[in-house]
């Protein structure tokens, strides 16, 4: 004696945002109903786990007959199978393009390729994150790489105008696609301290600062790629370690301004030459592909560990980044000033946001 | 050329992609109108395609129009190959036929392919340029309205109601003809679809035909069905009520209510000339030989009663004689009377139905009711009265004469309406109903016959004999219905459908309604009948009055009016001769105005009506029953199912009536009684909604009884039950406020006052002894115990026992008690509305549930199978709870259950009902919403409603000195009634000089005066500023696609229809050959109901409307081969297109149209 069919369909789509979340989540319906008990959010209500498995049942159905719809969400407002209300779409959409940071995090820099998609089983059982909903964050990803990656403008209102995502959804996307466009590494173990979060942040200072939209809107070229003459330009920074007499002076600007205001003066003023060098170093590699993959690794090689090792505070490195890039700025015979404080802000800002345990 | 359609294809959007290689799609669109076919240009490589056509422009016969569909074929073009169908739209364009509903269609429609659903969307525009045709032999019947609605449309007036129209068509199910073998399954769905589109239109061009026939204007309570007969046809057959309905030119004038008193002083100015005369003629001239049919009547009817009493009775008897009545078919056999009957216990049978008349004037009034009952009345209102309980033989010829009467007359006074216009209904005797089982392999099938190898052909039997056996059935079934009504001493049946159910070549037909007597208001102007009862219509004033002044205080503020009636009891009463009482029921005097008799329980198939008075709250009532048989073939299984069926019908009764006294209610509303046969079983399911009518008499308890009283265990065991079920009633009085004690004191307090005289009035009558006693001690009774410890122990009535001596007993038992409660918060009914819920949100969910159950234990007994589909319902209700919990306090309104056996061990249940939320804080506030409802109903009255009740409540309101105060005490002081210590004293000191206050009033009022405007405008705020605080927080913004709202109710709550744009009939199939695939059985249904909810959205939004009201499912067939991974399943479902706009932003406009409309009927009164 089974339940052959057992259908529910209202004028207007009920939608249950907890059995949403939980579909999403990649439960099967039985997980579901178990978890949904368990739960025991639903109050006074007494239900048996039937009534509950017909409902969880039925709410499945509609998110996988609305998962079409959901995959061009301006679809969604204007099809006419399901009648659901203004603030019900805008909640579905959403939700179904969040992503779990973790997820996104193992993800991040990866090319969003079926090879990828074949290994999300490891990443499944790493993070402890439903297969099924791997698939979907990955789907999502490769979908809305797909079609802003072409599309001129700025990144993160694209990827809102098509897939009607909020501010800050939208911007966490634009990340995920930068990196993936541009393969950043980081996969690398001395990354893996790193959260998504950092990284976004870091996705959205490259894009502000680094692309040719940070420049000048209007123009042809797109926001995924990062503008290749300020990179050709960054060359030219090697002047401040190159020439020595501009190297101690600098040296000796940034000292004066910092003496007696961080604790770690004197590692720092052994340091300097090393890691002024591993800056410029950077920046001036940052012509090939290759190692502009490689910025992550090796801002945390070459800065971040020696900083660490010394026991820098986050309070001490803000005071030497800061005084770091003006003064070079007041140096006479330096020229590059706005090409150094655009790599610098960045860079900067990176630092500090990677800069902890 | 009475008509040129045109059509314009302007664009697609969403199309599916039709070739893999580019990923797009060639699309072009064929537009079809009978037999004349345009394309549009192919529009290349895009799956939103902007065609922007010319108009193409159809010339045709206004006939073709109402038949046709405009067909709409989406293509892929294809060079090198045939061109691929995307799908199609189906566009009845009836409603632009008529001058009064919507003018274009224009909007999207999804593009539907029976194998694929729903395939992107088409954007049309449609116009119709009608020319005038004043052909008098014309076929067509255009702009005769059609309205699925069974009430009054909310902005019409009834000038007339006509009666009974009835028509059906038939035809060779293009599924079963020989050339399905050899095409696609698509081309042989999209057969079907179009030939019942073409009979749907067909159908309806006929009825309304015979609408004009009759002079109406308008059907209303349309009700098409489909009959898939297999191998023997496909049968599409409709009835519906023919009216002549005015449009209130006052869009803002709500015509919720027809007026009685005013309508008729408007008539005479109103009326069209042509209409009435029909009618009119030789009405009266029958008064006087009915009059003495009737008293013989009465008497054949202690005897026969039983039979007669509930239908079941007469169609057991009728279904068993279904399969000879087949081979003979007006050979109606043998003894009337069931025998089965005098076993069962004699309170279920005699429950609703004995109604009762005086015998005079309901005959009179009989006559005057329609056309039919011109040649009908003096033959059968003798005949089947004398002979009922007479011998069998001159019944049999009696009836005999009745269906030749019938072939000739061809009409019937039946009315498909559920609820009426203020003041039509006067009387309601009880449920009738009759089923019939037919053997359909005895038809031939003549029309397409020669289609057909394998059959040999029955010349004789040629061309349109089908629709007329067919049409045979049903008027014996409906002639059955009528005699059945006629021993209920009414005239007329209300609330009446028709249903079958058919497997394989057994079908059972159904008809049902309730018998009553109507007033002859809105049949005719004439008909002016001495009889006391009919002075209630002199003083119609009154009648609506009180109506209105209703909520509690409804009966004692009727009692000012000494002479008549009051509305809200009105309709319970038997105007009957006790003493010619047909079966030992239990006859009392109405608990509302004390002076007419009531039975002790009413059921029917109608809805409550609005005025009716109602303690407490209402809730669903269902029995459920199913019954196994053994499979057979022909003319055995016609025998056998004839033979279980009375068994089905007296059990399903039991049930009913042991689960309203359960729930300690004694009337029964919208019953509905679906029996559904399969190969190996029957199902029964009877659902109703139960309250508890204040003028009826308080139910007695239900008493369990063993039969073998030596065991101590077992008598503990019956003592536990007992318990259990005395704790049940009691939980449920409190659940639905069921709270008789508070009236009780209410009314008697009032009545002594003005009584008196009365008593002497009625003291011949045999009863009044028990009256005065009962009376006595309700004035005595303080406390609500007291007064149901009483009641259980008043008289017989209480004697309803259950007698515990088999398996089947505890089994009844049990069932009864593990129904489980509604969880808090909840309400359900299958009417139109919930008694005691005024205050509606306009938070609206219908829905459409199916559930198709799988015994896989093949040998279960009956019990096992009754708990199944016991569960399978109760799970089901439990269900819709849980999804609905968020609309929370709500009322599941018009609970629709539709049972169906489509397999061997299957059972199919669909449910559709809607869900509305109400407010509870006003619920709580007793008084202030009865308040609220009288002013709220004083205000959607429309402007030629009477005046006087406008200034009655509107004074009681203004006039805070006089009677407001009463009223508001009055009312404050109900709810705290049900506390335990409240000073009775004086509270009824108040209400009786509240009472005399009204009385006074009505003094006055009956003058009539002119005050009434400026009463109207003060009461209006209030309401307003209601409603207003109501919605405010309500308005949600929709996304780009315009909600349309859907309920199988005929309005929706804090709204008012302003126009009707058409009927809306729809029949969809869907088959699929990738179930799996499709996310099984489930997912397949799933996404196809939604299509369906989806294609009438637009194709309401195409009208320019904005819901969908009286939606209902009509079928929902579903086949599946699970093996095979197909499934298929059709849909037909039907409503009316509205617009409505909310009553918020008709704010600005109120009272002025109001007023002045008021004025100038009042002045127009004055002189």
């Amino acid at each position: 004696m089974t339940m052959e069919l057992d259908v529910f369909v209202g004028n207007t789509t009920i939608i249950d945002e907890e059995v949403y979340q939980l579909w999403l989540d990649g439960f099967s319906v039985a997980d579901a109903v178990k978890m949904r008990l368990e739960n025991g959010a639903l109050g006074e209500c007494e239900v048996s786990g039937e009534v509950l498995h017909s409902d969880t049942m039925d709410q499945y159905r509609t998110f996988q007959m609305c998962e079409r719809l959901l995959h061009c969400p301006s679809k969604l407002a204007n099809q006419l199978l399901f009648q659901i209300p203004a603030h019900h779409q805008a909640m579905l959409i959403e939700r179904y393009y969040e992503f779990d940071h973790m997820f996104a995090r193992e993800v991040l820099g990866k090319k969003l390729s079926k090879g990828t998609k074949k290994d999300l089983d490891d990443i499944s059982s790493k993070t402890g994150i439903a297969l099924k909903s791997c698939r979907r964050q990955f789907d999502n990803f490769k979908r809305v790489f797909k079609v802003v990656e072409e599309l001129k403008g700025p990144l993160a209102e694209n990827v809102q105008h098509h897939f009607l995502l909020s501010d800050l959804l939208a911007k966490d996307y634009a990340a995920v696609v930068f990196f993936a466009n541009s393969r950043f590494e980081t996969g690398k173990k001395k990354l893996q301290y790193l959260s998504f979060q950092d990284f976004a942040f870091c996705a959205c200072q490259l894009i502000s600062y680094w692309t040719v939209g940070a420049v000048d809107n209007m123009m042809d070229d797109m926001d995924v790629d990062l503008e290749k003459e300020f990179l050709h330009d960054l060359k030219d920074l090697k002047v401040l370690v190159n020439d020595k007499d501009m190297l101690d002076q600098h040296k000796s600007l940034v000292c004066s301004q910092l003496r007696g205001r961080i604790r770690v003066f004197t590692e720092m003023e052994a340091n300097f030459k090393n890691l002024s060098r591993a800056l410029i170093n950077i920046a001036s590699k940052l012509t090939n592909t290759k190692d502009v993959r490689d910025l992550f690794i090796d801002l945390v090689e070459k800065f971040i560990e020696p900083c660490r090792s010394d026991k820098w505070t986050a309070g001490d490195l803000t005071l030497f980044l800061t005084h770091y890039t003006s003064t070079a700025s007041t140096l006479e015979t330096f020229r590059y000033q706005v090409i150094w404080e655009r790599y610098m802000g960045v860079v900067k800002s990176c630092i500090l946001k990677m800069y902890h345990d | 050329m009475p008509g040129k359609l045109k059509a314009k294809i302007v664009a697609g959007r969403h199309l599916p992609v039709m070739d893999r290689a580019s990923d797009l799609t060639d699309a072009f669109v064929e537009v079809k109108f009978g037999n004349t076919t345009f394309k549009t240009d192919v529009y290349p490589k895009s799956l939103n395609p902007q065609w922007n056509s010319e108009w193409f422009k159809f010339e045709v016969d206004d006939e073709d129009l109402q038949d046709e569909p405009l067909q709409i074929t989406v293509l892929d073009h294809d060079t090198y190959s045939a061109n691929d169908a995307i799908g199609k739209v189906y566009i009845d364009i009836d409603p632009l036929l008529s001058s009064e509903a919507a003018t274009v269609i224009s909007g999207w429609f999804p593009i539907y392919d029976t194998i694929h659903g729903i395939r992107g969307e088409i954007n049309v525009l449609v116009k119709v340029d009608l020319f005038n045709d004043l052909n008098r032999f014309r076929q067509s019947s255009c702009g005769v309205k059609f309205f699925c609605t069974t009430s009054i449309p909310r902005c019409y007036r009834a000038v007339m109601v006509h009666g009974f129209v009835e028509e059906l068509v038939v035809n060779e199910d293009p599924e079963y003809q020989w050339i399905d073998r050899i095409r696609t399954p698509r081309a042989s769905n999209e057969a079907r679809q179009r030939l019942i589109s073409l009979m749907s239109g067909e159908l309806q061009r006929k009825i309304g035909l015979k609408v004009l026939e009759m002079g109406g204007n308008a059907v209303v309570g349309y009700l098409q069905c489909f009959d898939l007969e297999g191998e023997s046809g496909l049968v599409v057959r409709a009835i519906g009520t023919a009216c002549t309905l005015d449009k209130i030119s006052n869009t803002y004038a709500p015509a919720s209510a027809i007026n009685p008193c005013n309508s008729s002083p408007s008539k005479d100015t109103k009326d069209s000339p042509q209409a009435v005369p029909s009618a009119l003629g030789c009405r009266s001239t029958h008064s006087s030989p009915v009059h003495s049919a009737s008293s013989r009547l009465s008497q054949g009817f202690s005897v026969s009663v039983p039979t007669l009493l509930f239908a079941g009775m007469k169609h057991r008897h009728r279904s068993s004689e279904g399969p000879r009545a087949r081979q003979c078919r007006a050979g109606f056999g043998e003894e009337a009377p069931g025998v089965p009957l005098s076993s069962g216990p004699p309170t279920p049978l005699r429950a609703q139905t004995f109604s009762s008349f005086s015998p005079s004037k309901s005959y009179s009034r009989q006559s005057s009711s329609s056309d039919t009952e011109l040649s009908l009345t003096p033959k059968t209102g003798m005949g089947s009265g004398g002979s009922a309980g007479k011998e069998a033989g001159p019944l049999k010829a009696l009836l005999r004469q009745q269906t030749q009467s019938a072939l000739e007359q061809r009409e019937f006074p039946f009315f498909t309406l559920t609820s009426f216009p203020a003041g039509f209904l006067l009387h309601v005797g009880g449920v009738v109903s009759a089923r019939s089982v037919k053997l359909l392999d005895r038809i031939h099938n003549p029309a397409l016959g020669n289609t057909r190898s394998y059959k040999l052909l029955d010349w004789n039997s040629f061309t349109a004999d089908e629709p007329e056996t067919r049409d045979a059935w049903w008027e014996e079934i409906r002639q059955e219905i009528k005699s059945h009504a006629k021993a209920l001493g009414c005239h007329a049946v209300v609330g009446y459908s028709e249903s079958t159910s058919i497997c394989e070549e057994v079908c059972i037909l159904s008809a049902s309604g309730t018998a009553a007597v109507l007033s002859s208001r809105f049949m005719q102007d004439g008909a002016l009948d001495m009889d006391h009862r009919l002075s209630r219509q002199q003083a119609p004033v009154f009648t609506s009055g009180t109506e209105k002044g209703e909520g509690d205080m409804g009966s004692s503020a009727s009692l000012g009016f000494e002479d008549l009636a009051p509305p809200g009891c009105g309709f319970c009463h038997i105007p009957y001769d006790e003493l010619n009482m047909p079966f030992p029921a239990q006859l009392t005097y109405c608990h509302c105005c004390r002076r007419f008799k009531v039975p002790d329980v009413l059921f029917t198939t109608i809805d409550l009506p609005t005025e009716a008075n109602v303690t407490g709250k209402g809730c669903l009532i269902q029995a459920r029953l199913c019954r196994t048989k053994k499979k057979a073939q022909g003319e055995g299984n016609a025998t056998a199912i004839s033979n279980l069926l009375p068994f089905l019908e007296y059990e399903l009764h039991t049930q009913l009536m042991n689960k309203l006294k359960l729930r300690s209610m004694n009337a029964l509303f919208g019953l509905r009684i679906q029996i559904s046969i399969g190969e190996n079983m029957l199902l029964g399911l009877a659902s109703a909604t139960g309250v508890y009518l204040t003028p009826l008499p308080s139910p007695g308890g239900i008493q369990i009884a063993g039969k073998t009283p030596s065991d101590i265990t077992y008598e503990q065991h019956i003592s536990n039950m007992q318990k259990k079920i005395n704790d049940t009633i009691a939980k449920n009085k409190e659940l639905y406020e069921v709270n008789p004690p508070k009236l009780f004191t209410l009314d008697p307090e009032a009545f002594r006052c003005i009584n008196t005289e009365l008593v002497e009035e009625v003291i011949g009558s045999p009863i009044p002894e028990p009256r005065q006693r009962s009376r006595l001690f309700r004035s005595h009774s303080e406390s609500s115990d007291e007064v149901s410890e009483l009641d259980l122990s008043h008289g017989k009535k209480d004697a309803f026992v259950l007698e515990i001596d088999d398996t089947d007993a505890v089994e009844d038992i049990h069932s009864l008690l593990t129904d489980a409660p509604t969880p808090p918060g909840f309400y359900s009914c299958n009417t139109e509305i919930m008694p005691g819920i005024y205050n509606w949100t306009s938070a609206l969910q219908m829905f459409t549930s199916v559930r198709v159950f799988r015994l896989s234990n093949v040998n279960l007994t009956n019990q096992g199978l009754n708990k199944v589909f016991n569960d399978l319902c109760e799970n089901l209700l439990k269900s819709l709870y849980f999804k609905l919990r968020s609309m929370v306090p709500c009322c599941l309104c018009h609970l629709n259950f539709t049972v169906a056996v489509p397999e061997d061990e299957l059972i199919q249940v669909a449910v559709t009902a809607v869900a509305m939320s109400f407010d509870k804080e006003q619920t709580l506030e007793n008084g202030r919403q009865s308040c609220d409802k009288t002013l709220m109903k004083a205000i959607t009255e429309n402007e030629e409603q009477l005046q006087f009740p406008l200034e009655l409540t509107a004074e009681s309101s203004s006039n805070p000195l006089s009677s407001a105060k009463g009223l508001s005490e009055v009312s404050g002081a109900l709810p705290s009634a049900r506390a335990p210590s409240v000073d009775y004293s004086s509270f009824t000191d108040r209400c009786s000089s509240w009472i005399e206050q009204l009385r006074l009033k009505a003094h006055t009022i009956r003058r009539g005066s002119i005050k009434t405007m400026s009463s109207l405008e003060k009461a209006s705020p209030l309401p307003e500023g209601r409603s207003r605080s109501l919605r405010s927080n309500r308005s949600y913004a929709g996304g780009s696609v315009a909600v349309v709202k859907m309920t199988p109710l005929s309005f929706i709550p804090g709204t008012k229809i302003i126009k009707y744009l058409g009927i809306i009939n729809m029949f969809f199939i869907r088959e699929t050959t990738s179930l799996r695939e499709e996310g099984g059985v489930s997912g397949f249904l799933h996404s196809f109901i939604a299509e369906v909810f989806a294609m009438v959205r637009a194709h309401v939004a195409a009208l320019g409307g904005n819901a969908v009201v009286s939606y209902s499912m009509k079928e929902c067939v579903f086949m599946e081969n699970p093996n095979k991974n197909q499934a298929q399943c059709l849909i037909n479902v039907s409503g009316d297109a509205v617009i409505f706009v909310r009553e918020s932003e008709l704010e600005a406009t109120p009272p002025q149209p109001q007023s002045a409309s008021t004025q100038t009927s009042s002045s127009g009164e004055g002189t």
